[in-house]
């Protein structure tokens, strides 16, 4: 077993898990996009970083494939990571303006506008359906064609494949086409409706207080 | 649209050459690429069969790296340098005029399939900047009104 | 050919070598490299071929193929020995000459000796500026080897480290070697390389590899060329010696498919030290077996990170992964593997034949040796130059650089590639080294060294970064992939004139979170461009923010050319290759440029005569 400390918890776990699993076995929030339990971790969207402190230096890592180490002290909701978090979700909702779980996310980071020229894609590139279709579909039908801005998830040759068995399991495990934010009124307007914003506490101490599942009570508080 | 029996043995060839090793699957392909100019889909299914590759990964592979092309190329192609060395000194001048001159964009091919167009980053001959490539031949410190002697000289 | 088994045999061989090759006789040795070649050296060295047959010289007289010189500038160039006289910019016109003159008769062909802008004449290679300041020691033999004949290589003591390493140390004693001499990796991070060596060593797994990158993606940068064209067994050699040390079986070349004849040379160079069992099984009679294949890169600067390196090497898409778990645990096939730049496995055998102490004298505390750089752009003397570290960047760019180009200002010089940033003027005292240029803001890289004029625009330099980036990115992770999008189109928009100051601050978070949060090397060190571009020429920026002006003259939106009225002719040599047809005037009268059609493309400028033509 391996002792470690997250956001000031001394936890235990066994030797090889990650930080997020660690997390999520206590309870600990962290968000993610491009992690699902029965896939293999694949670290693309870096919502789930956070910073981790080993004793000779800080920085920050992805807790979906970071494997814990005796002694290190974890901060899943420092100032550093917040920020991050928040434009990493800005510029994916640029892309993807209508999912219901981005939109979701967003208000949990307290995102209230987009800077950025918005587009309207339904794909954030997270390989989820790509991850599914090979290891629990045992397929490995479509995947990942073509770098940088022209990375996307097609078949062979975009031509209906052989070996594609219509299980729709690929539909069912996107983040983004599946469920459609109905908030939105507008086009590059966030909805905003369950909104809860960047906790007061932040001011005071180095990182967010009430880690798990904050209500936002504070914060409702202030804008009334 | 298959390959001819005599193009899926110059196929089995270069994977023999390679020893059939999965490892070798971008030599393999690059060498593809030199026979036809580019990667016909019936070439890229049958090294995915031989090599035992998923038929994914291999044309993953295909898309990903810029010396393969999915599409019949010119007969001459034309690489025009936009390293920093190059640009710096011009050359993305010399592209427009290049451009220009055979009516096709970056990463086009002329309808007669004669040229094809592709700037690049860095031939490592940074001193001889801006350089452009045709074929095999380098021209050196190149300018917009070298163009058209410059691709004359290449078409041989 | 009977492979060589012990030190001893070869010893005798370099003996016999050094015996048969007479030191006196006189050698033309003509440089063959990608850049003399593209000057046309292939042709020079056919007609000296033919002049010497022609005369019936050839007992009398060597002709010899080297590869890069380093001195592209004035490429072609040949050195003749014994007496090593330097010749540049030699065309086969001039090859009687030489023959007649300075093979036969030891006389000089004055107009082909190098020329200073002061009118200065050098004779010998060691006097010319370019040169003098120089420590060549892993591009020592660049000019002097047929890089396709070991048997050159042999003649000058190669593959006696190799001997002595296999035979008369232990791993042990060759990887603290390694360690105590500092030598650090030369192609990227400036990692210690003996410290890699040994957790490669003692990482688990009973199958290891080593790597030898040669991707040299970096546009700029051609020092992994010269050094794999003119001197591949020197890579070799190094390679081997580290495999020994590590314990490893197998190692691979990974060489960018634009490099065609580096390829060539590296194929050759594997070929015949296979022949003379420096490759292969039971490597010096030691039980040690080792071999070397190449792997072509296949188009992706990506490819120069480690670990997407690997995963081309394995027949996948270049993407890099998460590297919590070093390489050297788990690496190609997730075995353990080390993996070095081309230039640090060169630096191998020098260290283990001439010693720690030899190698600790040169350089600065924390980074020791020499570094190898590719100095290229508005400088006189461009090519390839090797310094002790802790040399100052002024001597780079002045002395050995010989100044700015047409007498301009100095601005800035790029280090580190795309990777890096831009050291200004009031920087130039920097001494050289892994620790000052990343306190500067910049890296080493892989050595690229740009130098930029007053006629540069800084923000457009980094709009081409992040534009080569761009294409480059492997798209997996969102921070590189959507951040470099946006910071693009954010720094395009001030390159029109289009943005606010609310722009450059989201231009700055984005930096910051893409330098933080993005999955490897390339996405971590894109900010460095934009972050050292605005920490250095924040006026700049604010120009084209706040003034819509672009100082150096390049963004074309921001600028309009104007035809001088006192030194126009009116001889119309603009007017006829004007483009947009946006010149009028008669013959003989001043002419002028119509803004509303003028595209700011320039033909006009450089084909103006009497340059009157100007940025308005």
């Amino acid at each position: 077993m391996v002792n470690l400390i997250i956001d000031g918890v001394k936890v235990q776990a066994e030797e090889d898990s990650t930080i997020l699993e660690v997390a999520k076995f206590y309870g600990i929030d962290i968000p993610t996009l491009c992690y699902h339990e029965q896939l293999t971790p694949y670290g693309a969207c870096r919502l789930c970083m956070v910073e981790v402190e080993d004793g000779r230096r800080t920085r920050l890592v992805a807790s979906c494939l970071y494997p814990v180490r005796e002694g290190i002290r974890v901060k899943t909701h420092s100032e550093r990571v917040m920020k991050g978090r928040k434009l990493i979700l800005e510029l994916l909702l640029a892309k993807c303006p209508n999912s219901k779980i981005l939109q979701d996310l967003a208000s949990k980071v307290g995102l209230e506008q987009i800077r950025f020229k918005m587009e309207n894609e339904d794909c954030i590139l997270c390989g989820l359906c790509v991850r599914m279709c090979a290891e629990q579909m045992g397929s490995g039908a479509i995947g990942f064609v073509g770098r940088g801005q022209k990375r996307e998830v097609v078949t062979p040759f975009r031509m209906a494949s052989e070996i594609c068995r219509n299980c729709g399991a690929c539909m069912y495990i996107c983040p983004v086409v599946d469920l459609q934010c109905r908030g939105v009124k507008s086009p590059g307007e966030l909805c905003n409706s369950c909104l809860v914003i960047t906790p007061q506490c932040l001011g005071k101490y180095d990182q967010v207080m009430c880690t798990l599942e904050s209500c936002g009570a504070c914060i409702e508080k202030e804008r009334k | 649209m298959a390959g001819t029996v005599s193009e899926y043995n110059k196929v089995d060839e270069i994977i023999k050459g390679h020893s059939h090793e999965k490892s070798a699957l971008i030599m393999i392909l690059q060498e593809i690429e030199n026979l036809y100019g580019y990667l016909p889909t019936w070439a890229l299914k049958h090294v995915s069969e031989k090599l035992n590759v998923p038929m994914i990964q291999v044309y993953g592979v295909a898309s990903f790296y810029d010396a393969f092309h999915l599409t019949p190329r010119g007969k001459h192609l034309i690489r025009v340098c936009l390293g920093t060395a190059c640009y710096l000194r011009g050359s993305p001048r010399v592209l427009e005029a290049v451009e220009k001159e055979l009516g096709i964009k970056d990463g086009e091919t002329t309808p007669d399939r004669t040229f094809s167009l592709q700037s690049v980053h860095c031939v490592g001959a940074c001193a001889l900047a801006p350089v452009v490539v045709v074929g095999e031949r380098y021209f050196d410190k190149m300018m917009p009104t070298k163009v058209r002697s410059v691709l004359k000289a290449g078409a041989g | 050919m009977k492979k060589i088994r012990t030190p001893q045999e070869l010893d005798s061989l370099r003996n016999s070598l050094l015996q048969q090759r007479d030191p006196n006789k006189p050698c033309v040795r003509v440089c063959l490299g990608t850049g003399c070649r593209a000057h046309g050296s292939a042709d020079v060295m056919t007609f000296f071929k033919d002049e010497i047959e022609r005369q019936g010289l050839e007992i009398q007289v060597d002709c010899k193929q080297t590869g890069c010189h380093g001195f592209c500038e004035r490429g072609p160039v040949i050195v003749i020995g014994p007496k090593e006289i330097f010749y540049q910019k030699v065309k086969p016109s001039d090859v009687p000459d030489i023959v007649s003159k300075t093979l036969l008769n030891g006389e000089v062909v004055d107009r082909l000796l190098y020329t200073d802008p002061t009118g200065q004449k050098a004779l010998y290679e060691h006097e010319v500026p370019f040169y003098k300041k120089q420590t060549r020691l892993v591009l020592a033999n660049n000019g002097k080897i047929d890089p396709t004949n070991i048997l050159d290589y042999i003649a000058i003591g190669g593959y006696q480290a190799l001997a002595k390493a296999i035979t008369a140390m232990s791993c042990e004693e060759i990887i603290d070697t390694i360690e105590k001499s500092g030598l650090r990796g030369l192609g990227g991070g400036g990692f210690p390389t003996g410290r890699k060596w040994r957790s490669c060593k003692e990482a688990r797994g009973n199958v290891k590899f080593v790597i030898g990158n040669g991707d040299e993606g970096d546009p700029g940068a051609f020092s992994d060329r010269s050094l794999m064209e003119a001197n591949p067994h020197s890579i070799l050699e190094g390679m081997i010696i580290g495999a020994c040390a590590i314990g490893a079986n197998q190692g691979y070349l990974y060489v960018r498919a634009e490099y065609p004849l580096a390829l060539k040379h590296l194929q050759t160079a594997i070929d015949q030290a296979r022949e003379y069992g420096f490759l292969g099984n039971n490597i010096f009679n030691s039980g040690f077996d080792f071999d070397l294949k190449i792997n072509r890169g296949g188009g992706a600067f990506v490819c120069g990170e480690s670990s997407a390196l690997m995963a081309s090497i394995e027949g996948k898409m270049g993407e890099p992964r998460a590297k919590y778990i070093h390489t050297v645990e788990r690496g190609l096939w997730n075995q353990p593997t080390n993996l070095n730049n081309v230039k640090t496995w060169a630096n191998v055998p020098l260290i283990i034949n001439n010693g720690i102490d030899w190698y600790v004298k040169m350089g600065t505390e924390k980074s020791k040796g020499t570094g190898i750089f590719s100095l290229v752009g508005k400088v006189n003397n461009t090519g390839l130059v090797e310094i002790q570290m802790g040399t100052p960047l002024k001597t780079i760019v002045y002395d050995i650089g010989g100044g700015i180009t047409k007498g301009k200002r100095f601005k800035a010089v790029q280090t580190g590639g795309p990777s890096g940033g831009c050291i200004p003027e009031e920087l130039l005292d920097l001494t050289v080294d892994f620790e000052k240029l990343t306190e500067a803001g910049s890296m080493m890289g892989s050595g690229g060294m740009i130098v930029m004029d007053e006629d540069t625009c800084m923000v457009d330099v980094a709009r081409y970064f992040l534009d080569f980036l761009q294409n480059e990115s492997c798209g997996k992770c969102v921070p590189c992939r959507e951040g470099i999008k946006r910071m693009l189109e954010i720094v395009t928009r001030i390159t029109k004139g289009q943005a606010g100051e609310e722009d450059l601050e989201l231009l700055q978070d984005l930096a910051r979170m893409v330098k933080d949060f993005s999955l490897c090397g390339l996405g971590q060190t894109v900010p460095n461009t934009v972050l050292s571009t605005l920490r250095y020429f924040g006026d700049e920026y604010d120009a084209h923010i706040r003034d819509r002006k672009c100082p150096a003259g390049v963004c074309r939106d921001l600028i309009t050319y104007v035809i001088l009225e006192d030194k126009c002719t009116g001889c119309g040599a603009c007017f006829k290759l004007c483009p947009q047809q946006a010149i009028q005037g008669k013959p003989k009268e001043l002419h002028l440029i119509d803004p509303a059609k003028c595209m700011r493309c320039g033909i006009c400028r450089d084909a103006c005569p009497f340059e009157a033509i100007i940025v308005g």
